[in-house]
């Protein structure tokens, strides 16, 4: 076997953006291994989303290191080429396309030929079919599959989401406040279904609901002014006297 | 919404009535004795050319807009273009039958004491050759403009106002007389096209039903990009462009494909156009002209391909009635069109019908099946 | 003198005879010289050279009576050139201005002729005689500026006739100007003088080379064919000299005219990037905005015009005020009307107000008709200043000073009142600022009427250096939008440096290019920049801009 740069699936280190001289994220380092979950908390500002950014190339850092399977240089690379590589992320908000049927948004989303000219001469395959009847089971969309991804509730948006990154198949999936405007049963079917997928995929799982991120059970990164404040399982990371600080105010 | 075939119902209606145009026009033209009710007057058949040529356009620029949510408020440009390479053709059928009776020169350039044809005029006098630049020039134009835009992720009013500049730069240059397109003047004085008369009743008649045709032409080839998956990438870009990068798909590829086939369209439209009007000038170019054609898709409703003609259609059957009847309220008609539909119709005549069909089927639906019916959350 | 004093008391029937006699004194002239000057004079001699009705016995006269240090000789000529110099009954008369008729000889009144009397007839070559003779004849005028004036008609003319009173005139100037301009015209007189010492031709090259300006250089690059060697390579390096410094010049004309031409576009796209700035509309009727400032400019002075005179010189500045409230009040009805429906969707935002534009464009064409409507210049606004090479005109010169108080009024407005505030706390967060309190859509309205406004003010500025057309103001969209979408959006500062780049480029590609090709070639610039930086010079940068 030959070793990678690093072991890790994804490698942050040293990473700073700045917006203005406002530091955004400050020397931040990061590693999660293959087939990991991990929860990132911290309080507005402290540049979850903007770590986000940086990791799927919606934003270059003005310095530092942002690598994927060890060699593949996240800052040289587009949204497209990132998504490619076998990256997906969900937003805070969920964005599907709302036009579209909830089947086509799964379509959309299949891990496929990108290119302009495939998809206009693409057949879609029997074996495309039931991949998409296993997706919309998955996240419980059978019934809705030809209604449009507009007419969905708040719940039913995220977890399609969720469908179409699982559509992507990819090797990391980045997920902004899942659990967001969800009902406590939907949140808690919500960290059952990232726990299923946490069993083949590695996922970051950005929130701010702590309930949920008991339930995921994981290890948690506890993010402050752009930089790992602390590290380790919810409760060690709960007593560590510095993050409570931050959460409560001195 | 579902999964479309290429022939669901409007397809089927857009082409009958198309295939209806092409029929009853020449027959009314020919067959009706002039005087009776049926008949249609010589001078009818190249307006309604003209019409069936703008609503070509306006398919063209709802295929970027109302499915790619690219607004370029230059596609004037690539209908004058695709008509300038027609007009250059029929220049040179022109012959030695010009004021001038210069064998190889056109007038205008006699007039301006040029000696030899500039190059790229090699080549005009083959109809095969102009049609292939009908679609090159605009075709190219497009790509590369929308390579350069695209890329750099200009997108929306930016788009917008870039494309109006381009379309204003070329009617400048074309109003030059160095370009060796006319200059002010444009090209007309047309004689022939394929050896017959371009004036004479029987080539209008042709010249209509190949618009028609053209029309047709277009219509399905809108219908079958948009349905396809490549279509549906198409309208991802329209409701959430980022998110359809985030999945993977190179949006500046899509944009580029759909934005050099929409001019190619339009190019074909002004071909097509100018042996009915019999000039091209760069009066064509003006951006007021680009919008306008915008304000015809939005009347019929974007996103729909047969809005696109029927809006095309009203808003100049419209403006042919205004011109005529009440020459000074035509520019409060067209711009109140323009505050009305944005306001009032944003979807359009076909938008706001469809909508009503939907809600008066959903209640049918609602009151058959027992089960409530989940509203969407706005 | 007593011999022409009774000859004019004659009575009309011995004039045949007086001919005969007139024939007989010249033949005596001829033979005895001087003596015959005595008798006549050489003024009354040349005088009577009119009445022969041949160009050339004109062009001699001219000059004849232009020397001859009569006090009567000026209005002589000046009679001439306006065509009032009249002959008939063997005698030559001035009808003044005022209509009364003198004898030119004596100065006398005389009352009406019977016979016919016809003007003395002109052609270019006696023009160009009359220009040099007024040229040397006023040279000692006590008035500054006439004098002036005579010394530019003599460099014009090179007369070498008017060298001794050339000569005469530099020894008593006093004033600087004039004895510059007397200098010169020495120096071109004597370069073209064949008999002229070479030091002194040196010496006129030396001037010349001074005076370095287009006349000079045409002098200085024609010399006469033989002129010495010397002299000549003199000339030409001289002119060179003169080309460097016109060429330099010329480099400050072009930023000039690129100023003047900055400062137009800068009042055209400042309303602009107010509204786009802050709401992120595009506003299509802004150039009707424009038109609308200018029409009121020109109600104004039809008012004006009408029932008080007297105020004319003030109209455009009554009419600022009226014209932002115009544009301004028009600019809320339609945010009220329509914008404020369509926010979040700029481009049906763009194309409904490219609708009103259409209806604004065609409301004004109903009302005041498709043609240009004039649009006066006060007093004060015409004329123009001179410096080095360069020539500044007085309206445009208030048209740059204006663009940039309204520049610096607004920056201060935005600065540092609490419209100011709650306009750029909207333009940089509008989802915070309005959860702070502000209403947003009551700024939106605001900031719509002041970007309008300054638009409508923009017009009467704009009034008066174009045509005032229902066209007016789609000749400036695209250029404005051009500017703001090139200074980036949501800063004033950007919109300055975009105007004047984009100016003083066109104005420098200009000479090169032509104006068209120009213009084309700054659009496509212009489209390639933007593809490079899609968000301008000065773009916001941070979260803001993405939500």
């Amino acid at each position: 076997m030959t070793a990678p740069i690093t072991p890790t699936l994804l490698y942050l280190d040293n990473v700073t953006v700045s917006f203005d001289g406002f530091r955004a994220l400050n020397a931040l380092s990061l590693a999660i291994d293959h087939a990991e979950m991990r929860a990132i908390i911290g309080p507005n500002g402290a540049g979850k989303t903007t770590m986000m950014d940086v990791i799927t190339g919606k934003t270059q850092p003005n310095e530092g290191t942002a690598l994927f399977e060890g060699s593949h240089d996240l800052t040289a690379l587009d949204e497209t080429a990132i998504a490619e590589l076998g990256i997906g992320r969900k937003f805070q908000t969920p964005t599907v396309f709302e036009m579209h049927t909830v089947e086509d948004n799964l379509l959309l989303a299949l891990k496929n030929k990108r290119g302009p000219l495939a998809t206009l001469l693409s057949r879609r395959p029997a074996r495309e079919q039931e991949r998409i009847d296993a997706l919309l089971e998955r996240v419980r969309l059978t019934v809705q599959r030809h209604r449009r991804a507009g007419e969905l509730s708040h719940g039913q948006k995220q977890w399609l989401e969720i469908g179409m990154l699982l559509a992507q198949e990819p090797k990391l999936l980045l997920i902004d406040e899942p659990a967001a405007g969800m009902t406590d049963q939907e949140t808690a079917d919500t960290a059952d279904l990232l726990r299923d997928i946490a069993r083949s995929k590695a996922v970051i799982v950005v929130e701010h609901d702590m309930t949920f991120v008991r339930d995921l059970g994981v290890k948690v990164t506890c993010l402050h002014e752009g930089s790992v404040l602390a590290e380790g399982s919810l409760d060690a990371v709960s007593a560590n006297e510095r993050v409570v600080e931050v959460y409560l105010g001195r | 919404m579902r999964t479309q075939s290429l022939f669901d119902r409007q397809t089927t209606v857009v082409l009958s009535l198309l295939a209806a145009a092409a029929i009853l026009v020449p027959a009314m033209n020919g067959l009706a004795l002039p005087g009776s009710a049926l008949h249609l007057s010589d001078h009818l058949v190249p307006l309604l050319g003209k019409y069936v040529c703008f609503a070509l356009l306006a398919l063209s620029v709802d295929l970027i807009w109302g499915f790619c949510g690219i607004l370029s408020l230059g596609h004037g440009a690539f209908f004058a273009l695709g008509g300038y390479a027609m007009g250059m053709y029929l220049m040179r059928q022109i012959g030695a039958r010009g004021v001038y009776s210069d064998p190889v020169l056109p007038d205008f350039m006699v007039f301006l004491n040029w000696k030899e044809l500039p190059w790229f005029w090699y080549g005009f006098d083959w109809l095969p050759f102009a049609a292939l630049m009908v679609l090159l020039v605009p075709g190219t134009l497009a790509f590369v403009f929308g390579w350069f835009a695209f890329r750099s992720r200009v997108t929306g009013v930016y788009f917008s106002i870039i494309t109006q500049a381009m379309t204003f730069a070329l009617m400048l240059a074309f109003f030059r007389n160095d370009m060796g397109l006319g200059g002010n003047n444009g090209l007309t004085d047309f004689k022939e096209i394929l050896g017959f008369p371009v004036q004479a009743g029987s080539t209008r008649i042709a010249l209509f039903v190949l618009s028609v045709l053209a029309l047709a032409g277009g219509y399905l080839l809108c219908r079958w990009v948009v349905g396809s998956t490549f279509g549906k990438v198409l309208v991802a870009v329209r409701d959430a462009e980022s998110r359809t990068r985030f999945l993977g798909y190179r949006v500046e590829h899509y944009k580029l494909a759909v934005f050099t086939l929409s001019a190619m369209l339009a190019g074909v439209a002004g071909a097509l156009y100018v042996p009915q009007v019999g000039i091209i000038n760069p009066s064509e170019f003006a951006p007021a002209n680009s919008i306008e054609v915008v304000i015809w898709v939005a009347v019929g409703g974007r996103g729909t391909l047969a809005g696109a003609i029927l809006g095309a259609l009203l808003v100049n059957a419209g403006k042919t009635w205004f011109t005529a009847a009440l020459p000074e309220f035509w520019l409060f008609a067209l711009g109140g069109l323009f505050v009305f539909v944005t306001l009032f119709m944003p979807r359009g005549i076909l938008g706001a019908a469809n909508d009503l069909w939907e809600r008066s089927s959903q209640k049918l639906r609602a009151r058959r099946s027992p089960q409530p019916v989940t509203q969407a959350a706005e | 003198m007593r011999a022409a004093a009774a000859a004019l008391t004659l009575p009309p029937y011995e004039v045949h005879f007086m001919i005969v006699l007139r024939n007989f004194l010249q033949a005596f002239v001829l033979l005895l010289g001087m003596a015959s000057a005595a008798l006549a004079g050489p003024y009354e001699e040349a005088l009577l050279k009119f009445t022969n009705d041949s160009y050339a016995d004109t062009d001699a006269a001219i000059a004849a009576v232009a020397v001859s240090g009569n006090p009567l000789a000026v209005d002589v000529v000046e009679a001439l050139r306006d065509g009032r110099l009249l002959v008939g009954l063997e005698h030559v008369f001035v009808r003044r201005t005022s209509g009364d008729l003198i004898n030119a000889a004596t100065g006398q009144t005389w009352g009406n002729p019977t016979g016919e009397l016809k003007s003395v007839r002109v052609n270019n070559r006696v023009r160009r005689a009359i220009e040099a003779a007024l040229g040397s004849l006023t040279l000692l005028s006590p008035d500054a500026a006439r004098r002036l004036e005579a010394a530019r008609a003599v460099f014009r003319s090179r007369d070498e006739a008017a060298l001794p009173a050339l000569e005469k005139a530099i020894a008593q100037e006093g004033h600087v100007p004039v004895r510059n301009a007397l200098e010169t015209a020495r120096a071109a007189i004597l370069l073209s003088k064949q008999d002229a010492l070479h030091t002194q031709k040196l010496a006129a090259v030396e001037t010349l080379r001074d005076r370095g300006d287009q006349e000079a250089l045409a002098l200085l690059s024609n010399l006469p064919s033989h002129a010495p060697l010397e002299v000549m390579s003199a000339a030409g390096k001289a002119a060179e000299g003169i080309r460097a410094r016109l060429a330099f010049w010329q480099a400050f004309q072009n930023v000039w005219y690129g100023i003047s031409l900055g400062s137009v576009l800068l009042l055209a796209a400042i309303g602009l990037a107010i509204t786009f700035g802050t709401m992120g509309v595009i506003n299509m009727a802004h150039g009707e905005m424009v038109m609308l400032g200018a029409y009121t400019t020109f109600m104004v002075q039809e008012v004006i015009r009408s029932y008080f005179p007297g105020l004319f010189g003030a109209s455009l500045l009554i009419a600022l005020p009226l014209a932002f409230l115009v544009a301004g009040s028009v600019g809320v009805l339609i945010e009220r009307a329509v914008i404020r429906f369509l926010y979040g969707r700029p481009l049906e935002t763009l194309l409904a107000t490219w609708g009103i534009s259409l209806i604004l464009q065609q409301g004004v064409r109903t009302i005041f008709g498709p043609t240009n409507r004039e649009v006066g210049t006060p007093a004060w606004m015409s004329g123009a200043l001179d410096i080095g090479a360069m020539s500044l005109t007085y309206n445009r010169i208030a048209i740059v000073l204006f663009a940039f108080s309204v520049f610096a009024i607004l920056l201060l407005v935005l600065r540092y009142t609490s419209l100011g505030l709650y306009v750029r706390a909207v333009t940089q967060n509008r989802r915070m600022a309005g959860s702070m309190g502000i209403r947003t859509s009551r700024i939106d309205a605001l900031a719509f009427g002041l970007g309008s406004g300054v638009a409508g003010i923009a017009g009467v500025a704009l009034s008066q250096i174009d045509n005032v057309s229902p066209n007016l103001g789609q000749s400036y969209i695209i250029d404005s939008f051009m500017v703001v979408v090139f200074g980036g959006v949501g800063n004033l500062w950007g919109t300055l440096v975009g105007a004047m780049t984009l100016g003083i480029a066109n104005k420098m590609l200009e000479p090169h290019a032509g104006a068209v090709l120009g213009k084309i070639a700054l659009l496509i610039a212009i489209i390639v920049f933007i593809q490079r930086r899609p968000r301008g010079l000065f773009a916001l940068k941070g979260r803001a801009v993405e939500a």
